[in-house]
C-alpha cells in the first residue's frame, strides 16, 4: 500500500521569502523520516507541498513513479495530522474517524457495517475504545491527537504526513505518544514523513533524519549518522550541545594554540578550522599528551548527568564537560581534558 | 480537634462564592435599567390591554383584520429573515474569504441599512419598485408587482434586516480554522461536502443569532414598510401600522391588545430559537 516518496529539487517562494531552495529527498516505502529544523527552515512548507496543500514553484514530487501534480487531493490518499488536530468539532469521535470513508464516491464507499467495523478497529488501535460518542472538546490534547491520527489512518493512506504532531502537548504526554507512535509505525508500516523542531524527538523516532536550514537540506542520514558525523557546523550545533574550539590543523593533528588536542585526523585539509566537541566526548585524564588544561569553575546537575564548566586559557566561553565517573572534581581544581571524539570543519 | 467551619454565609446556594466583588452592584444596576426601560413599560402595556376585559380582547384577536395584519407581519418577517440568513451568509463569506478591489467599500455598505432613516429606505424602495420605477418597470411585463403588495413588505424587511446576519456571521467565519477544511479535502471530501458537513455546522449558532435579530427587527419594523406596502387592510397592512391606526382612533385598548399579542408571539419564538442555539453551543463547546 505504501509508496516511495521522491522529492526532486523543489523550490517555493512566498512573497519574496524563499521558503525552499532546491530540496531533494528520497523516502523508501515504509520508512519513517523526520524533517528537522528550526522555525522558518521550510520543513512545514515541504510537508504541505508533499500533501498537495501548496504548489511548488519548481521541481516535483513523485509517489512511486507518479508525478503528484496529476493527482487530485483525494487520489493522493494522504493521511495528514495537523499540529492543532484540526478535528471536526461538531462531530463525535466516531464520526470524525469515519469522515474519510463516508466522503468516498458512492461506488467506492464501504457499507455502513464495514465503516463501523473499521472505526471500531481504529479506536482499538489508538487505544480510545469507549470514547466513540465523545466530542473533541471533551478529550485531552493527547487523546485528540490520537483521534486525528485514527482519522488519517482510516482512508488507508499511501503516505502519512505529521506536522509537529506532538508540538501542542506537554512533555510527559509527548514522551508517551512518541514511543507509542514508533510502535504503531512498526506494526502498520506506512511511509511516514513527520515535521518536528525537537531534535530529541527526531533522533528517537525516525529511521532517517533530514535536517533543514533556511530552505536547504543540510544533511540526511540515520540518527547515529547525523549525530556522530554531522556534515555541517549547523547540524552539529542543532543536534544537541557542542563546545566550539578554534584550532589549526597541521598534518594529522589539530592544535589549540600551540598545544595538540586531537590526533589521528584523516582529513588532508590544513589551516584554521573549528573543532566541535560534545560535552560527553570530553574526559578528565591524568596524563599530559593530547590534553587540554583547565580549571573547574562550576558544577551543575543536568538531568541524568553531572556537568562541569571548565575555563580554558585562551577561550572566552567555558567548556561544558559531562562527568562520567562518580568522583567529581572540586570547584577550582586544575584538571586536564582529553577529546575522545570531535567534528572538524574548515573555518569559513 | 476539629476546626470550626465558618458559618454558612447568608448568600444562598445558587450564588457561587467569588473573590471578584461586584455581583450585587452590577445585578442591581442591570435590573434597575432593564425595569425602567423595558419591563415597566411592557407591564403597563399588559395592564392597559387587560383593562379591555376578556370578551373585548377575544373580539379584537378574532377580528379578521387583526389576524391578517399579524399573519403578514410574522410571515413576511420570517420569510425576509430566511432570505437574509442565506444572502447574509454568502455576503459574509465573500467579505471574509476573498480579497478584491472595493472589498472595504462593500463591507462598509453592509451597515447602511442601520444608518439610513427607515422612512428614506421605504421611499427609495417604493420609487424603485413601483411599476414605473427602475426595477419595477423590468418586472411589470411579467405581471410581478412589488410595491404596494405583501412582496413590497418583504423587500423592505430584507433591506433593514441584512446587516444583522452579515455582522454576526462574519467574525465567526474569520476565526474558522482553515486547517479543518484542508483536513476534509485531504480525507477526500468534495468541496460541497466540506461546506455542508464541515464549515456550515460550525457557523449555525452565529447564523441563528443573526436570523433572530433580523426576524425581531423585521417584526417591529414600521418606518420603511408603510411607504412601500400600500397599507391595504387585509392585504398589505402590517400589525405595527394597525396599532398606530387604533391609536389614532383613540382605541387605546385595541392598540395594546394587538401589541400584547405581538409581544407574546415574538418572545416565545425568540426564546425557542435561543434554546436551540444554547443546545448547539453546548455541543460545540464554544463559539
Amino acid at each position: 500500500m505504501s509508496v516511495a516518496v521522491t522529492v526532486e529539487s523543489i523550490q517555493k517562494t512566498f512573497a519574496n521569502f524563499a521558503a525552499l531552495r532546491g530540496v531533494s529527498l528520497d523516502v523508501q516505502p515504509g520508512e519513517l523520516v523526520a524533517l528537522l529544523g528550526p522555525s522558518g527552515s521550510g520543513k512545514t512548507t515541504l510537508l504541505r507541498l508533499v500533501a498537495g496543500l501548496e504548489q511548488a514553484d519548481g521541481g516535483r514530487v513523485l509517489f512511486d513513479e507518479t508525478d503528484t501534480r496529476q493527482l487530485s487531493l483525494r487520489d493522493r490518499r494522504i493521511g495528514f495530522v495537523f499540529q492543532h488536530y484540526a478535528l471536526f468539532k461538531h462531530m463525535n469521535v466516531a464520526s470524525n474517524i469515519a469522515f474519510g470513508l463516508k466522503a468516498r464516491p458512492r461506488a467506492e464507499r464501504p457499507s455502513r457495517s464495514e465503516i463501523d467495523q473499521r472505526v471500531s478497529d481504529l479506536m482499538e488501535l489508538v487505544q480510545l475504545k469507549g470514547l466513540e460518542r465523545r466530542f473533541p472538546v471533551q478529550l485531552s490534547g493527547g487523546q485528540r491527537q490520537r483521534v486525528a491520527l485514527a482519522r488519517a489512518l482510516a482512508i488507508e493512506p499511501r503516505v502519512l504526513l505529521l506536522d509537529e504532531p506532538f508540538g501542542a502537548l506537554d512533555a510527559k504526554v509527548r514522551k508517551d505518544l512518541r514511543s507509542w507512535l514508533r510502535d504503531l509505525h512498526r506494526r502498520t508500516g506506512h511511509t511516514t514523513l513527520f515535521v518536528t523542531h525537537d531534535q530529541e524527538e527526531a533522533l528517537e523516532l525516525a529511521d532517517r533524519v533530514a535536517i533543514l536550514n533556511e530552505g536547504r537540506l543540510e544533511q540526511v542520514g540515520s540518527p547515529d549518522d547525523v549525530y556522530d558525523h554531522p556534515a555541517t557546523p549547523f547540524v552539529c550545533e542543532f543536534l544537541g550541545e557542542a563546545n566550539k574550539l578554534p584550532v589549526k590543523v597541521v598534518g594529522s593533528q589539530a592544535f589549540f594554540g600551540d598545544r595538540p588536542v586531537l590526533g589521528g585526523l584523516q582529513q588532508n585539509q590544513g589551516g584554521p578550522a573549528s573543532l566541535y566537541v560534545r560535552p560527553q566526548h570530553l574526559r578528565i585524564v591524568d596524563e599530559a599528551p593530547l590534553s587540554l588544561p583547565g580549571v573547574v569553575e562550576d558544577l551543575r546537575r543536568n538531568g541524568a548527568v553531572r556537568r562541569a564548566e571548565v575555563a580554558v586559557q585562551g577561550l572566552a566561553k567555558r567548556l561544558d564537560v559531562d562527568l562520567a565517573s562518580q568522583v567529581a572534581p572540586a570547584r577550582g581544581e586544575r584538571i586536564r581534558l582529553r577529546i575522545s571524539h570531535g567534528s572538524l570543519f574548515a573555518a569559513a | 480537634m476539629t476546626l470550626a467551619l465558618p458559618a454558612a454565609s447568608s448568600s444562598s446556594s445558587w450564588r457561587q462564592p467569588s473573590i471578584l466583588p461586584g455581583f450585587g452592584l452590577s445585578l442591581g444596576i442591570t435590573i434597575s435599567a432593564l425595569s425602567l426601560v423595558v419591563l415597566i413599560p411592557l407591564a403597563a402595556l399588559f395592564l392597559k390591554a387587560a383593562s379591555a376585559g376578556p370578551a373585548d380582547i377575544w373580539a379584537i384577536i378574532a377580528s379578521p383584520r387583526t389576524q391578517a395584519a399579524l399573519r403578514l407581519s410574522f410571515g413576511a418577517a420570517a420569510f425576509s429573515a430566511i432570505v437574509n440568513a442565506i444572502f447574509g451568509l454568502i455576503i459574509a463569506w465573500v467579505l471574509v474569504r476573498y480579497r478584491f478591489p472595493g472589498r472595504r467599500l462593500l463591507d462598509a455598505a453592509v451597515d447602511l441599512p442601520f444608518a439610513l432613516p427607515t422612512a428614506v429606505a421605504g421611499i427609495s424602495l417604493a420609487a424603485i419598485y413601483a411599476p414605473n420605477g427602475w426595477i419595477g418597470s423590468l418586472l411589470a411585463p411579467f405581471d410581478i408587482k412589488v410595491a404596494y403588495t405583501p412582496l413590497g413588505v418583504m423587500v423592505a424587511l430584507i433591506f433593514i434586516g441584512l446587516p444583522f446576519v452579515v455582522r454576526t456571521v462574519q467574525p465567526v467565519l474569520e476565526e474558522a480554522d482553515i486547517e479543518t477544511e484542508e483536513a476534509a479535502a485531504l480525507l477526500g471530501a468534495s468541496r460541497l461536502r466540506t461546506i455542508f458537513r464541515v464549515i456550515l455546522p460550525g457557523i449555525v449558532p452565529a447564523l441563528l443569532t443573526g436570523f433572530v435579530l433580523a426576524f425581531a427587527r423585521a417584526v417591529g419594523e414600521y418606518g420603511s414598510v408603510i411607504f412601500i406596502a400600500g397599507n391595504v387592510p387585509m392585504v398589505s397592512e402590517i400589525a405595527p401600522l394597525l396599532i398606530v391606526i387604533r391609536l389614532e382612533q383613540f382605541d387605546y385598548a385595541g392598540a395594546s391588545v394587538v401589541a400584547m399579542i405581538m409581544l407574546i408571539v415574538s418572545f416565545s419564538l425568540i426564546l425557542a430559537i435561543n434554546a436551540i442555539q444554547a443546545w448547539s453551543r453546548g455541543r460545540l463547546g464554544h463559539v
